[in-house]
């Protein structure tokens, strides 16, 4: 028999406090690191305002594709970072691009970011992906992204912004709204 | 798992759901490596006082000390060891060491409000802090949130993730407030509400409450029907 879950609630505006703190925070690997790539974007609201007080959370494998085990937080690649979103509703990651991850059935799956989003105003996390521009071959042969809409998918690949940075802005709602996904 | 767990994303008597919520329904994908793995935290993400709120400052925070206790525990019943528990909260006088926290009341020297521990082989968490106020918020017109502990889990996955809040037993606020109102289901809503415990209690000092906390299994969920 299972037991009964613990419901979600919001985490409300003043996470920050609680939840923004070494080691957890926006950059993944040192500046300066090889391979050292930006991802950022802006959370819009479905009016179309930028989302000033959100909380974007990652969780990724490293560059050889495997996904950080045991305790973290000691120094070494954790896998996993936190930003808020500042007074532009913009996040603002340092990290270095996932490998490729085993897939559903033998498949392959593309680099990713597994993203949470929490803010006021949202009672549960949202949970979506992002991948890649530059990784066309492997994106084809995802297994998520094949099974989406051409809409669907297209909201999940970041665009190239500059220099080793990718950009990837989220839609909470309306027009172009991000997909998110059911964990 | 049984329906009316969690909060559907749009629910209009919390106004901040109706632009946050998101329109198009949720897509159930297939778990992997990416879903069934998560971030863990050891010892050296723990400060030597992260888990006692009320001594992080040069003197004593005022207001109700308390103990707040419980068990991290699978859906399965297996208890969660080494999971890291972060918790966040106001003053005894309902106000946030936060900028944006604009109540009239006042801040207190000796009072963070944060506070973070990782649960034993038993799964069990312990802090100590305050008895948080309840305070006013910009819902409509006349609306204050009950006394709440914000509690942050990982979970054994990243489909685990929790964030949630510990309420308190009695509280007349709880009937009227929208985020709890949210929980479909009200056994599950009551499942937030901590209990005053006496093995828990030390006597002369504090108060205790005991809450345990479930995670897990939330990828049975089918997509949301709103
Ligand atoms: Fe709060």
């Amino acid at each position: 028999m299972l037991l009964p879950l613990t419901p979600s609630q919001t985490v409300g505006p003043f996470f920050s406090i609680g939840l923004l703190h070494a080691p957890m925070l926006a950059e993944l690997v040192p500046a300066g690191t090889p391979g050292a790539i930006r991802v950022h974007g802006v959370v819009f609201d479905g009016a179309g305002e930028p989302v000033t007080d959100a909380l974007v959370e990652l969780w990724q494998a490293d560059p050889a594709g495997r996904y950080p085990a045991g305790a973290a937080g000691a120094g070494g690649f954790s896998g996993f970072g936190r930003s808020g979103t500042a007074a532009d509703g913009r996040f603002d990651f340092l990290t270095v691009k996932p490998g490729r991850v085993a897939g559903p059935a033998g498949t392959l799956q593309a680099p990713h970011l597994n993203v949470g989003i929490f803010a006021r105003g949202l009672l549960r996390r949202l949970a979506t992906r992002l991948y890649f521009p530059d990784e066309e071959a492997a994106n084809a042969e995802d297994p998520l992204l094949s099974g989406l809409a051409p809409a669907a998918r297209a909201a999940l690949i970041a665009e190239p912004a500059g220099e080793a940075s990718v950009r990837l802005d989220i839609r909470l709602q309306g027009p172009g709204q991000t997909t998110f996904f059911a964990l | 798992m049984e329906p009316g767990v969690d909060p559907p994303y749009l629910y209009p008597d919390y106004g901040s759901t109706r632009l946050r919520a998101p329109s198009e329904p949720l897509v159930v994908v297939a778990h992997t490596l990416s879903e069934l793995t998560g971030p863990v935290y050891g010892a050296s993400a723990i400060g030597e006082l992260d888990a006692d709120l009320t001594r992080q400052h040069a003197g004593e925070p005022l207001g109700e000390r308390i103990v707040v206790t419980g068990r991290v525990l699978g859906s399965d019943g297996r208890p969660l060891q080494g999971q890291l528990v972060e918790i966040w909260q106001a003053n005894a006088a309902g106000r946030y060491l936060h900028e944006a926290d604009r109540h009239d009341a006042p801040l207190d020297p000796n009072f963070s409000g944060a506070g973070r521990c990782l649960t034993g082989d038993d799964g069990s968490y312990r802090f100590t802090t305050i008895k948080p106020g309840a305070y006013p918020w910009r819902n409509g017109p006349n609306t204050w949130r009950p006394q709440h502990i914000h509690f942050s889990l990982f979970g054994r996955a990243f489909s685990e993730r929790l964030v949630t809040q510990l309420y308190f037993p009695g509280d007349p606020l709880l009937e009227h407030d929208a985020i709890v109102r949210s929980i479909p289901d009200d056994a599950a809503r009551r499942r937030l509400v901590a209990s005053l415990d006496f093995d828990v209690t030390v006597p002369e000092w504090a108060l205790g409450y005991r809450w345990d906390i479930v995670v897990g299994g939330r990828h049975e969920t089918p997509p949301d029907e709103d």
